[in-house]
């Protein structure tokens, strides 16, 4: 019994996901003692409501994005312009919906420029299209990857600014709103998106051969394209498939607000991806991933920020106290790090290791 | 016995790797002045003892002695300051930095603290010149041949004034000239009572070079032996742990070749070439014949393989398979028409680093079935099993990282990988570089017994016994050029090597 247990904790702490769920629970622990009610959970209206509900609706998003962008960094890339492709993707639903208010009777009615459905489409497919010209960017061009997306980044502001006319539009549309405030099943709405993003690319990568594809293309592109694989195809499909999800995020957030703002929506929110991925053990060097890593990740991040609000550290501080624990997160996480801290207790067990294995 | 003459020595080396014992109790010895050959077959554990000695793995147990001073390197360039510098198998430099930048990376000599350029080149070129090799040694690394690039790293290591120098299969990619003089310089270092150490799987090297022998095999020590009290059959005999036989067999099966019909052609090449690599050549492939590319290193043969693949795409001429006018862009298209290619760079075009042997294997065939044929774990898992006791992979298992496989067992996974495709045309470029005999003579087996079974085999190897060996016809190329091809009885060392030279 006691040997089974030993074994079975020795795969969970060799396995990818220990480090990063040990990283989530520290954020969690730590709330339990120091937040007030962080895991108290009230049911109004048929809804789920609370701290913890609050996490997880807010890190829609980001784990949508953290999903996208892990595909990315699996091939050795990077995609920093997935802000950009959030705000454009609300200045297009936005704008297609319309910001127009009408009485009728007295009563308000609830008009859209173009059915909410058609310009949730046009929206994505045009955020599809920027992560197109993304991956033709790296894939074709042979731009390096973070060169490529900062075009885009940079430009895309402008370009949602365009589409927005320099202008917050408001949407006043009722069910649109429904997408990043509404609840289904006593949930909210946004987590049966990432559900379904999520258990969509889970298939494509572990039941096809995209996921062993990108792995081999992250690791070594060169030996990938003799060994038959059409590198540049998969490329090309990441970065698309990134900018997918960014316009998924962006309608979230823009539905969450209300309105489209060019110049702030999504603002740094690539980082937080890139850092989802990364606290989720996954190298930004590519090659082997984990999705349910990142999703992690982007808890952990949602964790940190809503914690740091609920303590009420003071607002010009907050992204200092961020960082720090961040780097704690890292730093735990990096192998080098844990062997120079914890190097005499490794030493004892290496020994003895040593032992056993001449024994053998 | 004058053991306390010995400049490096090593006791009772352990290293475990996971899964796999990779030293057990080993013992070795160096004297000033003395080239000490290591050898063993793939996986004995030579590359893994260098690696001890040199501190890229730190042991597991035993000790090490330099100069009658016990050490324990933890790092490579520990190991350099106290005096050991390595060579290894695969040139580990900076492909983009100038040759000079390489020999003096991380011990620039300064100048009112900036680097003194003019120092490093000067000193650069006098240190090659030492080598006989007069190159402009401001141009990027890369821009020479693998040969070159093995030279510069010996003139690097050589420059950090080592005591102890030690040469991980040095000589795999040089030809005949580069390792005369190689081995010069050896001799010269040598008598100026440097202690070499010096792993090779040329036989006649050994034989040529080295003063005494150390066998390992299966991670444990066989013995040490001075070289010329040990004949060569026995120094075989003792590395593959087994009687000698069926040996010499193999060596002259090759004489009983046939040529294939005529008419069977599967592939043939009119005028196709690649601007900047290799000239326009006509090239006809037959069914079930083993075609060898012969020539120098640099002579075009690699570039024949990679434009008939389709990396370096063909800018004139056709190439017909089967009857049939193909365009061959990319290696997806070589691949879909029957093609497959086994590079000669293992490490940087052939494995997968950081993915599971079952993964190699798997990629080539998942990659032609396309993403939507997924074959299940299971089924890759029996897949890889199957070919690992068929060609004997050692192996802790389906899951072990590619990267812990010896550079013999890394091979013969990518032989699998393109055999699992069912090709109907197989190119092997260097499929033996840097294996030991018994792995070579498999692989030559294999090779004969595949072009048997009618598929057509392409063979470039720089060992031209091999490749006489193997092959029914071979194509013979100079200065990116095919010059000659021959035929029949006409296959016969004197004869290519006359060939080769254009006398």
């Amino acid at each position: 019994m006691m040997e089974k247990i030993t074994t079975l904790w020795n795969k969970f702490t060799s396995s990818k996901l220990c480090w990063p769920l040990a990283a989530l629970c520290c954020v969690l622990l730590f709330n339990l003692f120091f937040t007030k009610d962080f895991f108290a959970i009230e049911i109004k209206d048929g809804h789920f409501y609370g701290v913890s509900i609050d996490v997880l609706n807010r890190a829609t998003p980001l784990m949508v994005l953290a999903i996208g962008m892990t595909l990315v960094i699996a091939t050795k890339g990077i995609d920093i312009s997935v802000g950009s492709v959030i705000a454009i993707s609300g200045a297009v639903v936005a704008s297609l919906i319309g910001g127009k208010m009408e009485f009728v009777d007295g009563v308000q009615t609830f008009v859209t420029l173009m059915p909410m459905p058609l310009a949730i489409l046009v929206a994505l497919l045009i955020s599809t299209l920027l992560g197109m010209w993304n991956g033709l960017l790296v894939s074709k061009v042979g731009i390096q990857p973070i060169v490529a997306t900062l075009i885009l980044m940079v430009a895309g502001r402008g370009i949602a600014q365009l589409i927005t006319q320099g202008q917050i539009i408001t949407i006043y549309y009722k069910p649109f709103q429904f997408i990043g405030t509404g609840f289904l099943l006593g949930f909210p709405f946004g987590l049966f998106i990432v559900a379904a993003v999520f258990a969509l690319t889970l298939y494509a990568v572990r039941k096809t051969a995209i996921g062993m594809f990108i792995e081999a293309i992250g690791i070594n592109a060169v030996a990938s394209k003799f060994a038959g694989i059409d590198v540049n195809k998969y490329i090309f499909s990441v970065y698309a498939f990134s900018g997918l999800c960014a316009g998924i995020a962006g309608l979230i957030i823009c539905s969450n607000v209300s309105s489209a703002d060019g110049n702030n929506a999504g603002l740094f929110i690539e980082m937080d991806a890139i850092l989802a991925v990364s606290i989720g053990g996954n190298s930004l060097d590519g090659g082997r991933f984990s999705i349910v890593g990142s999703l992690i990740g982007a808890l952990v991040i949602q964790s940190i920020t809503t914690t740091i609000y609920a303590l009420g550290v003071p607002p010009e501080i907050t992204l200092v106290v961020k960082s720090v624990v961040v780097i704690i997160i890292c730093l735990l996480q990096s192998a080098t790090f844990r062997k120079i801290v914890f190097a005499k207790k490794a030493e004892k067990g290496g020994m003895i290791d040593e032992k056993n294995a001449a024994q053998l | 016995m004058d053991g306390n003459n010995s400049l490096l020595q090593a006791k009772g080396i352990y290293k475990i790797f996971p899964g796999v014992k990779a030293l057990t109790n080993v013992d070795f010895e160096l004297k000033p002045g003395e080239i000490h050959c290591l050898m063993g077959e793939n996986g004995a554990g030579k590359s893994t003892l260098i690696k001890v000695l040199t501190g890229v793995e730190i042991l597991d147990g035993g000790d090490i002695f330099l100069d009658g001073k016990s050490i324990r390197p933890r790092s490579p360039h520990d190991a350099q300051g106290l005096g050991i510098s390595t060579v290894y198998q695969e040139v580990n430099l900076c492909p983009n930095l100038s040759v000079a930048e390489n020999i003096f990376i991380g011990r620039e000599p300064l100048r009112f603290g900036r680097i003194n350029w003019k120092e490093i080149n000067n000193r650069s070129r006098l240190l090659l010149a030492k080598m006989n090799l007069n190159i402009d040694v401001t141009q990027a690394l890369e821009r020479y041949s693998v040969a070159v690039q093995q030279m510069v790293a010996i003139a690097r290591s050589l420059d950090i004034s080592a005591k102890v120098l030690i040469l991980d299969e040095p000589t795999s990619s040089l030809d005949a000239k580069e390792v005369g003089q190689l081995f010069d310089l050896l001799r010269k270092l040598k008598a100026e009572g440097m202690g070499i150490v010096f792993i090779t799987h040329f036989i006649e090297q050994v034989y040529a070079i080295s003063d005494r022998i150390t066998i390992l095999r299966n991670g444990e020590l066989v013995g040490c032996y001075e070289t010329a009290a040990l004949p060569r059959v026995q120094l075989i005999a003792k590395m593959i742990g087994k009687a000698f036989e069926g040996f010499e067999k193999s060596y002259k099966k090759g004489e009983e070749r046939d040529t294939p019909d005529d008419r069977n052609v599967f592939l043939q090449a009119s005028g196709v070439g690649h601007k900047g690599s290799i000239n326009p050549f006509d090239l006809t492939i037959n069914k079930g014949e083993v075609l060898g590319l012969v020539g120098l290193l640099g002579s075009g043969r690699t570039e024949v393989a990679r434009t008939i693949f389709g990396i370096d795409t063909a800018d004139s001429g056709e190439i017909v398979i089967k009857g049939k006018i193909v365009y061959l862009n990319t290696p997806v298209d070589a691949i879909a028409h029957g093609l497959a290619y086994c590079s000669e760079n293992r490490k940087t075009e052939g494995i997968i680093d950081a993915l599971t042997v079952r993964e190699n294997l798997v990629v080539a065939l998942q990659a032609k079935l396309g993403w939507r044929k997924y074959i299940n774990k299971k089924e890759q898992e029996k897949i890889t099993n199957k070919y690992i006791k068929l060609l004997d992979i050692k192996t802790s298992g389906p899951e072990q990282l590619i990267k812990n496989l010896s550079g013999g067992n890394q091979q013969k996974v990518l032989l699998a990988r393109w055999l699992l495709t069912e090709p109907d045309l197989l190119i092997l470029d260097e499929p033996t570089r840097g294996i030991d005999i018994g792995a070579k003579v498999e692989i030559q087996r294999l090779i004969l017994s595949l072009a048997a079974g009618g598929m057509s085999v392409v063979f470039i190897s720089s060992e031209l016994d091999e490749s006489v060996r193997c092959s029914n016809r071979m194509v013979v190329l100079r200065d990116r050029e095919k010059i000659a091809e021959i035929s029949g009885a006409e296959i016969d060392e004197k004869y290519i090597m006359q060939t080769i030279a254009g006398v």
